[in-house]
């Protein structure tokens, strides 16, 4: 077997078993909070009678291994439990709003990977010289500032100003493709800014230090245009730490927006955590947790992924 | 000039900006107004140590400045055009299509994330000198040209797929593969070794010999230059020494410093005879590193006499630096014991005791990456007077300086730092710290490799001056047969792991030979003409004689 597969196969079977730990820990986190589901539910109308009685019926006086196996068995089917806030299926309600944040996290990440690689590479080829400086600059600045911050400045200008595009993102089942891009714009170009200046920073980085190489002079030496080097001999073999910060960022744009959809009134993931978070509604915030996890992992199991198959040496072994 | 001349070289001056710290940047000459032509199918050998800037002129035929270089004067002609005149467009059309350049690390030089043969003919289709396929069928015919194996399919590999050797090979036909009319060969051989140093040596002067270009052959190896140049350029530090034929640099230099490139090595070491019991006994040591499934040295047993050198010589991979490992306590064998001074010594260096240290002293290839950088050589040769005999104030400070003498350097260098030595300074400092711990073995490994042959030199006469005072044993590990002439008392060939020879140094190196020990003996370049075409043919006929 070629050792690129069995490293491959080893990085999969890691990325499930870790899932697996955090599925514990995140079950075990919900634990040790104080108080149980029980008498999130009863609140103040709570007897001891009524508890007990509550707890009998939902199972809460099962050992915590066997409720355990219990929620994880539902998970692996698709059955994430109701909420208790509103009484639903969770994952239909997280089935729809997965969709919203994965919709707007496929726009920025459309329009923000390309765009930072290539200003990381316009900076390696200008280095050190205005081009360079103003990517930099440009990049730090927006990184610097707060999402709501850019967020607000941009609805100002775009939305209020000038009336481009709506200052609510919100988006529903009814609206047309071409309606609901327009009404994620702005949204989507303050996350572009977000995770612009990471990825761009990074590209810039591991091409330059692939530049010190002897072979960046042989092709030099061949006579081809310094952008000619950058990207058929530099970049090929920058791709590794490339793609992990690409996917540290992706990661972001799917678990860590909530400041964003906050701003721009967006149903997504986020606003959805944070609401039930502040109604304690436990088995929600355990199904969040866990797709978050999922993502992380799986994104970041694929940058993995792809360093390795980017390593000749293994893709080709001798 | 003539009208074959090809490429023509006038006052060539290059520099360098530095930035001492705490000072205005200084502009620093490399080349002081070096002149030269070249005619069309000529080969010009460029011959110098380290710093006497060689590769510098070989680069500046592309008009190209490596690192922070920059060409400040001068002319360079190439094809009726002076290059330092014209731009970067100008330029891009030079490199790559008329002038071609193939470095000393093609192991380095190819870019490991693209297959070989997109490699070798993307300046032929770049600058339009071929199309594709062309290109490729011309590849194809250098690879073949040039002894490759598989020429058909060799192109389709990546470069970690492909050896050193063959990769120095592959690197010739990128360079040939446009047809230039000028080829810079910076050192291609220098990182082989020797056996395959004679292959790649003769696959180039073949492939110069039939496209009838122009080269220029960069090495510090006056014998290796010898076999293929016209004529010969020899420079000291970015100045003109000597410029003449082949023939005659080698056979009637004119100049002291060519004299004493021609004649270097001319150490004549007398050999000591095995005496009373060896001070250092290797038996029968098997051993393969961690993690690995086959055994890097096999049944390895050989002994070191007091006051004498015992030199193990072999190529890369025959596993002589492993059994310093072994030796040294860092690579526990799997069989097999050492005795060192009639007791046994334990495999791993956590059972040794101070005493087994301090006898048993080190010296490494590079020199500058065993000093601590931020130690001063009064430092570094002190800690082990203070940590091997308690040593501190005045006492210490009197022995440093005596060591600093017998290492001929002095007390002025007391407070220097390594950044401000010499490589050969650097080496010293390394034998003093080990000295310095009164060893009765030092394990020398590849100490002159990395240094010019003259300063080698100095290196080896210091070492065989402080065996005679000391009665220290050496045991010399390298590469480099001239070396082991110079400094051995007995010899161990080394090839896959085994000792394949070994005894007093007049019986290994006097026929009749093994298989192994006289291909190596035989690949070593001397200094004369036609040498490379002798053995070469001496080999096709012992090999159809079979």
């Amino acid at each position: 077997m070629l050792p690129v597969v069995k490293l491959v196969a080893q990085r999969i079977a890691l990325g499930v078993l870790l899932l697996f730990a955090t599925s514990i820990l995140i079950f075990v986190g919900t634990l040790i909070l104080p108080g149980d589901v029980a008498q999130a539910i009863l609140g103040q109308s709570a007897t001891p009678q009524s508890l007990a009685n509550l707890r009998e019926e939902m199972g809460l006086n099962d050992p915590a291994w066997l409720r355990y196996f219990q929620w994880l068995g539902g998970v692996l089917q698709g059955d994430l439990g109701t909420s208790l806030s509103n009484g639903r299926d969770i994952a239909t309600q997280i089935g729809a709003r997965l969709g919203n944040t994965l919709f707007l996290a496929f726009w920025a990440a459309i329009v923000a990977v390309p765009l930072a690689i290539f200003l990381g590479l316009l900076a390696v080829r200008y280095r050190d010289r205005w081009p360079d400086k103003l990517i930099s600059g440009f990049t730090l600045a927006s990184i610097s500032l707060p999402e709501f911050f850019l967020g607000y400045v941009l609805i100002f200008f775009f939305a209020v100003k000038w009336r481009w595009f709506p200052s609510v993102a919100t988006i529903y089942d009814s609206m047309s493709f071409g309606q609901k891009l327009d009404a994620i714009v702005l949204p989507a170009a303050v996350l572009t800014l977000v995770i612009l200046a990471h990825m761009m920073r990074m590209t810039r980085a591991a091409i330059l230090n692939v530049m010190q190489s002897a072979y960046i002079e042989t092709a030099e030496l061949k006579g081809l245009t310094t952008f000619d080097v950058i990207r058929k001999h530099a970049f090929p073999n920058a791709i590794a730490p490339i793609v992990n910060v690409v996917m540290l960022n992706l990661a972001y744009l799917v678990v860590g927006v909530v400041v964003v959809e906050v701003v721009f009134v967006y149903p997504g993931m986020g606003q959805y955590l944070v609401d039930h978070v502040s109604k304690r509604d436990v088995p929600v915030v355990q199904a969040c947790g866990l797709i978050f996890a999922a993502v992380y992992i799986g994104l970041n199991m694929t940058a993995d992924i792809v360093s390795i198959l980017a390593n000749p040496r293994l893709r080709h072994p001798k | 000039m003539s009208d074959d001349t090809f490429l023509r070289v006038r006052d060539l001056k290059i520099g360098a900006t530095a930035y001492p710290p705490g000072e205005p940047p200084k502009w620093i000459e490399i080349v002081h107004g070096v002149s030269f032509d070249l005619e069309k199918g000529k080969v010009l050998g460029l011959i110098g140590e380290s710093g006497a800037g060689k590769s510098t002129i070989g680069l500046a035929a592309l008009g190209y400045g490596r690192g922070g270089v920059d060409i400040s004067g001068g002319e360079v002609w190439v094809n009726g055009r002076n290059i330092l005149a014209s731009g970067m467009r100008d330029l891009r059309r030079l490199r790559g299509a008329e002038v071609t350049y193939v470095s000393q690390s093609a192991a380095a030089s190819f870019n490991p994330a693209k297959k070989l043969m997109e490699q070798v003919i993307e300046a032929s289709v770049r600058h339009g000198r071929f199309s594709k396929s062309k290109a490729e069928k011309r590849a194809v015919e250098l690879f073949a040209k040039l002894g490759l194996p598989d020429p058909e399919t060799i192109g389709n590999r990546y470069p970690h797929q492909v050896s050193g050797g063959q990769l120095q090979r592959v690197m010739t036909a990128m360079a040939l593969c446009p047809q230039p009319d000028l080829v810079v060969f910076d050192e291609p051989t220098t990182a082989l070794d020797v056996t395959t140093q004679i292959d790649v040596l003769k696959a180039i002067k073949e492939a110069i010999a039939d496209t009838g270009v122009a080269a220029i052959y960069i090495t510090h190896d006056l014998a290796v230059v010898a076999q293929v140049a016209d004529d010969i350029m020899v420079l000291r530090m970015g100045e003109k020494v000597e410029y003449g034929t082949t023939d005659q640099i080698i056979n009637a230099p004119q100049e002291d410093y060519t004299r004493a490139l021609v004649s270097v090595r001319s150490i004549r070491h007398e050999e000591k005879h095995p005496t009373d019991e060896p001070v250092l006994s290797v038996q029968n040591i098997t051993a393969r590193y961690r993690g690995t499934s086959f055994d890097v040295l096999h049944d390895v047993s050989v002994d070191v006499y007091p006051g004498q050198t015992l030199a193990v010589v072999g190529e890369s991979g025959s596993g002589k630096s492993t059994l310093a490992r072994v030796i040294t306590g860092l690579l526990p064998p799997r069989d097999g014991q050492i005795e060192f001074t009639g007791r046994t010594l334990s495999p791993a260096l956590e059972g040794r005791t101070r005493e087994d240290l301090r006898e048993l002293q080190m010296i490494y290839q590079m020199a500058d990456v065993a000093m601590n950088p931020r130690h001063t050589v009064g430092t570094i040769i002190g800690r082990p007077l203070e940590f091997y005999f308690g040593l501190k104030g005045a006492a210490k400070k009197k022995r440093i300086k005596e060591l600093l003498d017998e290492i001929e350097m002095g007390e002025g260098f007391l407070d220097r730092y390594p950044a401000e030595l010499s490589g050969g300074q650097k080496q010293r400092v390394c034998i003093a710290r080990a000295l310095a711990a009164k060893p009765k073995l030092i394990i020398c490994d590849e100490v002159t490799s990395a240094l010019d042959p003259l300063v080698a030199d100095g290196i080896l006469k210091l070492l065989l001056n402080l065996q005679k005072s000391e009665n220290v044993a050496y045991l010399f590990i390298t590469h480099d047969i001239a070396t082991v002439r110079a400094i051995a008392d007995s010899i161990a060939v080394m090839y896959q792991g085994r000792v394949q020879r070994y005894g007093v140094k007049s019986t290994v190196l006097a026929p009749p030979f093994d298989d192994y020990t006289d291909l190596l003996l035989s690949s070593v370049p001397e200094m004369e003409l036609g040498w490379l075409e002798e053995v070469v043919e001496h080999r096709r006929m012992t090999s159809a004689g079979n």
